[in-house]
């Protein structure tokens, strides 16, 4: 599906490590590898979904790929552009092509500026329009969201918090962008209100040719919104793959324990769904475990793993996985799950009606 | 579960009121509801539906002024709890009925230790001396799966992961053998794997230990997994109510079908469009004379307009609070 289409961004080692400083002199006495050597790309056009848990480094991943931290190394290009060791004052020239839509709606506007004011300010910064083609605008943003026009002169506290996340979207695509992260933006939203948020960032995306990092916890939702996911755990990518392939034959055994622990709104699923309850948290990316980041959790572990970190590797087409279990499978040739000796898939629903 | 069994809460239409400034919200409008011994009652509805109000109506943790409880009666074990005295009712909570809450960090007390917070309710409640509730604060938490537990006793709140957390409130609304259990979105604030281990953890105690169970969420697919029965709310009452299997398969509240065909499913084929339930829920800034989601009902028609549908049964123990019938697709 990726043959000949355009790499918007390319992520190679990106790594975000936050030092740790201690003792008198406050030196740095160690670092949280918030995001360690992640290497992926996004095609134009297209959604990455990115999942993992709290604290697997995926909305820092986030910002990091859009230059809102120094990044410790690696290298990020946009369009073909090298932003990773970029300042800020030329980063600032780029910002209007890459945007992102935060989590809670409530934190990130001002709550003392109008609807108007905050979807302006980014023309205001960057633009050259004049007074009143800037408002006929930020109005032509506002029926972009589905949001009334009339509005426009209130504050945020009268909004809801679905209408809120349209104002935030509306102020991200003010200056034509061509790549929005969006991080957990419907998070803090109602289940009934999620959906409304979702199809609308759907339907610019078809109208405006978006590509988006689409960053949940929901694995359900980047079901639904992703062409593409990626899983994150402890500051590094595990599994990468095109939706299909990823929800239908999860390689990774985190990937298999995530999808497995998910809910299903459907009693007669539910019955039949075989679970994996890994044990106990997830370690500190402040001291991960030597070796794979998962040893410590994964029920396939083997001697290996606590030794060697297993390489990020593709193993089908489009097909990406860190872990042992599949050094042995040559690149391209596997043809079914069972070559690689594992355990069974949790092919949940069939290997439950065999049960 | 034993058919015709005596409920231990029977809850009948209980109505809660804000008095603000701004006017009266009416919270909870005649929720009516019972639990058997030894089941799970599941209520699901988004923020502001009233699931939480109801559940802290019950035992009178709502701040009053501003809450009122207007109406109703609460039975426990035939008892009626709204007529309680303060110190009645602080003999029930945690004795009696024992209660979880969303966020394990803000309803754990940072100063204490995890033991003395164990602790706290077998001595007043049971009596127990220092050393008999230590080893039971010990067989807590070992049932409820830390590890090492009794060197944890003196650990205190922030030296637990969230997950361990939350173990360490279900060790402690356990600790005096309630007979009720009152879960708020317990794993609501936990990750996907943690919340896992959790509802993992919840079934094995009820196998174990026999209590009846009232789990809040809004998350449809917990429900599905560990509920027995169902009660969906929708602006402080419950439009539909049943089996747990009968209502996530033959849903008849357009409430309850919409908010099933809202969530996309992990097991199942991805839709090319979401379906959306159009507007916002309803403020409750009156006593409701009329359905409360006939704003966003796609069978809407003119009575949901003048009167508000009572529950009616539709099935065996499966009652819905709406004028359209679900299976001719016309109104009743």
């Amino acid at each position: 599906m990726s043959g000949g289409r355009k790499k918007l961004v390319e992520v190679r080692n990106l790594k975000m490590h936050f030092p740790i400083v201690g003792g008198l002199l406050r030196r740095q006495v160690g670092a949280v590898k918030a995001v360690d050597d992640v290497t992926f790309d996004i095609y134009e056009g297209e959604t990455l979904g990115v999942v993992g848990e709290s604290g697997c480094g995926k909305s820092t991943c986030g910002r990091a790929v859009l230059r809102l931290y120094d990044i410790t190394a690696g290298s990020i290009k946009i369009d073909g552009t090298e932003i990773g060791k970029m300042s800020q004052t030329q980063l600032r020239k780029l910002r209007p092509t890459m945007q992102m839509v935060f989590q809670d709606p409530q934190a990130c506007l001002n709550p003392r500026m109008t609807v108007a004011a905050i979807i302006a300010e980014p023309l205001e910064e960057h633009g050259k329009l004049s007074g009143k083609d800037r408002l006929n605008r930020v109005y032509e943003l506002m029926d972009a969201v589905g949001l009334n026009r009339n509005f426009a002169n209130r504050y945020p506290h009268a909004f809801s918090g679905g209408q809120r996340q349209r104002i935030g979207i509306a102020r991200a695509l003010a200056l034509n962008p061509k790549f929005i992260v969006c991080d957990e933006p419907i998070a803090a939203l109602d289940v009934s209100i999620q959906a409304q948020v979702v199809n609308l960032l759907e339907e610019l995306q078809d109208r405006f040719g978006l590509t988006y990092m689409f960053i949940s916890h929901d694995l359900s939702m980047v079901k639904h919104i992703a062409d593409r996911v990626a899983v994150m755990y402890l500051g590094k990518i595990v599994e990468l793959a095109p939706r299909e392939a990823l929800y239908t034959n999860p390689l990774h055994p985190y990937t298999e324990a995530l999808m497995s622990a998910v809910p299903e709104p459907d009693p007669a699923i539910e019955a039949r769904v075989q679970r994996i309850i890994l044990k106990g948290d997830v370690p500190s990316p402040a001291n991960p475990p030597k070796g794979c980041n998962f040893c410590t959790r994964c029920p396939k572990v083997m001697d290996i793993c606590h030794k060697i970190d297993p390489e990020f590797r593709e193993i089908e087409p489009g097909h990406f996985v860190a872990c042992h279990l599949h050094d042995a499978t040559m690149p391209k040739t596997r043809t079914s799950a069972d070559q690689t000796g594992a355990a069974p898939r949790p092919e949940h629903i069939q290997q439950g009606e065999n049960a | 579960m034993p058919d015709g069994a005596v409920p231990v809460l029977d809850v009948k239409n209980l109505k809660t009121v804000f008095r603000t400034r701004a006017g009266d919200i009416h919270a909870v409008n005649s929720v009516s509801f019972s639990l058997k011994p030894g089941e799970l009652l599941g209520v699901v509805g988004e923020s502001g539906s009233g699931k939480s109000v109801t559940m802290m109506s019950l035992l009178g943790l709502l701040p009053s002024p501003p809450a009122e409880v207007r109406e109703g009666e609460v039975l426990l074990s035939g008892r009626d709890l709204l007529k309680a005295t303060p110190e009645g009712l602080r003999k029930v909570r945690g004795r009696e009925v024992g209660f979880v809450f969303q966020d394990p960090m803000t309803s754990l007390n940072p100063v204490f230790t995890v033991g003395f917070q164990i602790m706290e309710p077998l001595r007043k409640h049971m009596g127990m001396d220092r050393k008999r509730a230590r080893d039971r604060a010990v067989e807590l938490l070992e049932l409820v799966g830390i590890p090492d537990a009794r060197r944890r006793l003196k650990d205190f709140p922030h030296q637990f992961s969230g997950g361990m957390r939350q173990r360490v409130m279900i060790a402690i609304a356990l600790a005096c053998d309630p007979k009720v259990l009152i879960a708020d979105e317990p794993t609501t604030a936990l990750d996907v794997t943690i919340q896992a281990q959790i509802l993992e953890l919840v079934k094995e105690l009820r196998q174990r230990l026999g209590m009846a169970i009232i789990w809040i969420t809004h998350d449809l697919g917990v429900i599905a997994g560990i509920a027995d029965r169902v009660a969906v709310m929708y602006g402080g009452q419950i439009v539909e109510h049943g089996p747990v299997r009968e209502v996530f398969a033959d849903a008849a509240h357009p409430y309850t079908r919409a908010l099933l065909q809202t969530v996309p499913k992990l097991r199942e084929p991805r839709a090319d469009k979401l379906r959306v339930i159009e507007g916002q829920p309803p403020i409750l800034g009156r006593q409701p004379t009329a359905c409360p989601f006939r704003a966003r009902c796609p069978h809407v028609f003119d009575r949901c307009h003048r009167e508000n549908p009572p529950r009616r049964p539709i099935g065996n123990d499966h009652d819905t609070a709406c004028f359209w019938n679900h299976r001719t697709g016309n109104p009743i």
